[in-house]
């Protein structure tokens, strides 16, 4: 492997899994806070105007590393894969200006408002300020989606003479069927974390017996959210991308599934570690027919294994993918499961009593948001060799004129920026985790400052 | 239709100047301008509910480029890789010094990120002057369109220039001293009291720094590249430019005097969009001159997307700038007139 290729593979994709563990809080949080908002507004109960001014606060924080961690990547595609970046602007460049020009712009309009504004805008004025900040969010996430669903999924181009790209219709890469499925089941995921994080900080308040009233509103308000998009994340949505992936990308599905050899029933690996010399499992377990099944909807249709496509077109990393795969998918099991049964409990009225379900829930927090990187992984690591499916290869798209040393330079300059970000946003979560929504009550006429300060 | 692309990513990229140009200043002046704890949160509530949809202008603008002109993008960004992943960290350090400030009532904690915003302002403004004089003075593209700078290896413009040499250190130094007075301008405008008459002799200060640098600049561009003329020769009607230039300036300083504020900072706006605007007028249709054989340049014509994108992207540029600007004009009017004590915000 080019050594050159190699760290501007490692540069982006550690940039960008750093970044999406803000954003998908972000997106997930922000549907939350208008719930909390919308109750509080309705029932005009101040415990649900105080539990959103102390999600308010969180928020916050998280959303300026968001930012600040999302506008590298944007410069990224120049910086580091500088001639996929010629070769796809005209086209991919689309929903990523279009993410700038439609929500950015909205996003940091009404953030502004949304974190200043509470006093100015009344109780209606600072609702809709909190609606808008959600919908930018989501917005911008579709947008990115849409840009990389047209590199898993590419449509709607047309190829010019010196090899690049021109889009061929608006709303053709807009409308992309990747597009579409991808996003639903990258919000559910969202939701998912936003859930988790609402929900486990209830459970930590609970099992604390401190702040109890707050408790209840977040473990309620996260498990609902949660048992719905832990569901919806299984089903209809990765069902839908899993049927999408061994259509247009067989490889991909048997590499994430370790399929050496296309067979009729083919089985459904639950653990094992695949052995690409030996083109075999080792120690599996294995579910017979499960994926022939879960792919076509009958039990003995033929799935196409890896030895239906040529060496070069192979996955490059098939135990990194059917790793990350295995475990996006196991969580997510996991997560339907604690979410289930939290959900049931709730109905029945004692779930704030059960202890043991309140420590599991707390101590999911983290794996939501290991399931939603895996989740990337899978898709990204899945797409190679292809940096545009079918079209155009990852060797093909690098900086060429950015030696490794230079690369390598500011990769380990990320790192410790990163590193440092790391432990401020973990302190002051920390700090803010330490005050508790309470806290907020008794300054609940004092405003806002933009990252949760009180002025 | 390559023309019009020009025209609205030159004209984003001073939206970003002269808007996200204001908070930069004023954080460049905020170590020495602003002195105690809460003179420094005013200057930091001032600026607090709009630097970020400020610096929206330049992701908007970059993803613009990225679009129109995919290998003017890709070359540079490429090319200029260190200063750039430089100014990321830089804005990065900006962002948090902002909004992590407020966060600890604690000296240490406020003045580590005071220095932190201030100096990350200061030296963005050197990268972002050093890059204009970068795309002036031309960069050593290759056969194949990509070239590679590094910092200041080479610090004689020639053919194979560094990013730092001492024509774009001078235009280092002129964006610093413009960009600040625009900052003090603005600070001017929103504040009272011991700020306003701090930033008040900052004014006094820098203009004239800012009047010779104009000229010395100047001088210096024909000298380094004295094709920037030839638009000024065929096309007399862009002699109006230096024209607005220098209006700007006596305008600053006229209305400085009188008091009128606000006229004071719209002159400052009108002096950074002409000086701006006379690049991109001195460089059409090159986007970015080679140093070397002038044929290798990339223009409007070589590095545009295809002609379908081109098409495609004006429809919703147009509608998404026309919703954009409506938001910033419903913002600013939200947060118009001094910033109080006690008004929220980043304090
Ligand atoms: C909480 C997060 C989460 C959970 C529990 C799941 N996923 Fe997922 N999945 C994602 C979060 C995610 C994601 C991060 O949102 C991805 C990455 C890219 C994308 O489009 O969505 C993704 C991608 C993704 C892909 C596409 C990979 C590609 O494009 O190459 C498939 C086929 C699935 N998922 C299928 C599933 C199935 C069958 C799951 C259930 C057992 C599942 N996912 C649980
Ligand atoms: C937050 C979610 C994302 C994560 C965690 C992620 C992760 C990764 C990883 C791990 C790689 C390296 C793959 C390899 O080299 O084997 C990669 C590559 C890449 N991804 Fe993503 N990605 C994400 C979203 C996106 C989006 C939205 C885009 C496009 C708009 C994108 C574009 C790319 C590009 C251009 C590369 C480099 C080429 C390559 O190595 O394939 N990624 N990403
Ligand atoms: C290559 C990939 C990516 C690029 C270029 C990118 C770019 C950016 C930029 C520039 C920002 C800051 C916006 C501002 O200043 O307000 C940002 C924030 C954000 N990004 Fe990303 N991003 C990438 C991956 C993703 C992915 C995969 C998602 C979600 C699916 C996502 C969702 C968001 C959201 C919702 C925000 C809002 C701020 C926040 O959530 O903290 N991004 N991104």
């Amino acid at each position: 492997m080019d050594d050159a290729l190699f760290i501007h593979r490692i540069h982006f994709a550690f940039t960008v899994t750093y970044h999406y563990i803000f954003p998908q809080l972000t997106m997930g949080l922000a549907p939350l806070i208008v719930v909390l908002k919308t109750l509080g507004l309705r029932t005009n109960q101040p415990v649900y105007d105080d539990a959103a001014r102390f999600w308010t606060r969180i928020f916050g924080i998280n959303f300026v590393v968001g930012v600040v961690t999302g506008i590298p990547m944007e410069f990224q595609f120049g910086t580091n894969w500088a001639r996929f970046s010629q070769i796809t602007g005209g086209v991919i460049a689309q929903p990523l200006a279009m993410e700038g020009v439609f929500s950015f712009f909205l996003e940091s309009a009404f953030l502004g408002l949304f974190l200043f504004g509470e006093k100015r805008l009344g109780r209606k004025g600072h609702w809709w300020a909190a609606f808008m900040v959600f919908v930018g969010s989501w917005l911008s996430g579709f947008f990115i989606v849409a840009a990389d669903a047209w590199m898993q999924h590419p449509v709607a181009y047309n190829r010019l003479a010196d090899g690049s790209f021109e889009v061929t219709s608006f709303w053709g890469v807009l409308m992309n069927p990747w597009a579409l499925i991808q996003y639903a089941h990258t919000m559910c995921g969202a939701l998912i974390t936003g859930a988790f994080a609402m929900a486990a900080l209830g459970a930590f308040y609970l099992l604390n017996n401190r702040d109890v009233e707050y408790a209840r509103v977040f473990v309620r308000i996260g498990v609902i959210a949660g048992v719905v998009a832990s569901a919806m994340q299984i089903f209809p949505t990765g069902d839908l991308h899993g049927k999408l992936m061994a259509k247009h990308q067989p490889a991909t599905t048997a590499g994430m599934e370790a399929l050496f050899h296309t067979q009729q029933g083919a089985p459904m690996v639950i653990l094992g570690q695949p052995d690409v010399e030996k083109q075999r499992i080792d120690n599996p377990l294995v579910v017979n027919s499960l994926l022939s099944f879960l792919i076509y909807g009958t039990t003995r249709a033929e799935v196409e294994g890896l030895d239906k496509v040529p060496k070069e077109n192979w996955p490059t990393n098939i135990p990194l993918l059917y790793f990350a795969y295995h475990v996006m998918a196991g969580l997510g099991t996991l997560f339907v499961g604690v979410m289930a049964i939290s959900a049931f409990l709730l109905w029945r009225g004692s779930l704030f009593r059960t202890r043991w379900l309140l420590w599991a829930l707390m101590l999911s927090a983290p794996f939501p948001f290991i399931a939603n990187m895996a989740g990337w992984i899978t898709a990204e690591v899945g797409r190679q060799p292809w940096l545009v499916y079918g079209l155009l290869r990852t060797t093909e798209g690098f900086s060429a004129n950015v030696s490794a040393a230079n690369g390598l330079f500011t990769l380990l300059g990320f790192m410790g920026l990163y590193g440092m970000l790391t432990l401020f946003y973990l302190f002051l979560l920390q700090r803010e985790i330490g005050h508790g929504p309470g806290a907020s009550a008794q300054v609940g006429a004092a405003p806002l400052t933009v990252s949760g300060g009180r002025g | 239709m390559e023309t019009i692309w020009f025209a609205l990513v030159a004209l984003m990229l001073t939206a970003y100047v002269v808007l996200d140009g204001f908070d930069l200043g004023a954080g460049a002046l905020h170590l020495i301008a602003a002195r105690t704890d809460e003179e420094r949160r005013k200057l930091l509530q001032s600026i607090g509910p709009v630097w970020d949809g400020n610096e929206v202008w330049l992701l908007a603008a970059g993803g613009t480029l990225f679009y129109a002109f995919p290998l003017l993008y890709a070359s540079s960004f490429s090319g200029f890789y260190l200063p750039l992943c430089i100014v990321l960290w830089l804005l990065v350090f900006r962002a948090i010094g902002i909004e992590f400030r407020a966060h600890l009532d604690n000296p240490v904690w406020r003045d580590f990120f005071d220095v932190l915003f201030s100096l990350a302002s200061l030296l963005l403004l050197v990268l972002f002057g050093a890059a204009l004089g970068n795309v002036i003075r031309g960069v050593p593209l290759g056969q194949d369109h990509y070239f590679f700078v590094p910092l200041w290896t080479d610090f004689l413009p020639g053919a194979q220039p560094g990013a730092l040499d001492w024509y774009t250190v001078l235009c280092a130094v002129m964006t610093v001293a413009a960009v600040s007075l625009h900052g003090a301008l603005y600070i001017i405008l929103k504040t009272a009291g011991a700020l306003n008459a701090r930033m008040r002799t900052v004014v006094k200060v820098l203009w004239p720094a800012v009047g010779v640098g104009t000229v010395a600049s100047l001088v210096a561009t024909v000298a380094v590249r004295p094709r920037v003329l030839d638009n000024y020769f065929t096309a007399p009607a862009g002699w109006i430019i230096p024209a607005l230039v220098a209006a700007g300036l006596l305008g600053v300083f006229h209305f400085t005097r009188k008091g009128q504020e606000r006229n004071a900072f719209l002159s400052s706006c009108l002096y950074l969009t002409a000086m701006l605007g006379g690049a991109a007028f001195g460089l059409y249709p090159v986007l970015l001159p080679a140093s070397g054989d002038p044929a290798l340049s990339l223009t409007i014509h070589n590095a545009a997307a295809g002609v379908s994108s081109l098409r495609i992207g004006l429809i919703w540029w147009s509608i998404g700038m026309a919703i954009a600007i409506g938001y910033f004009v419903l913002v600013y009017s939200m947060f118009r007139g001094k910033v109080e004590q006690h008004d929220g915000g980043h304090g």
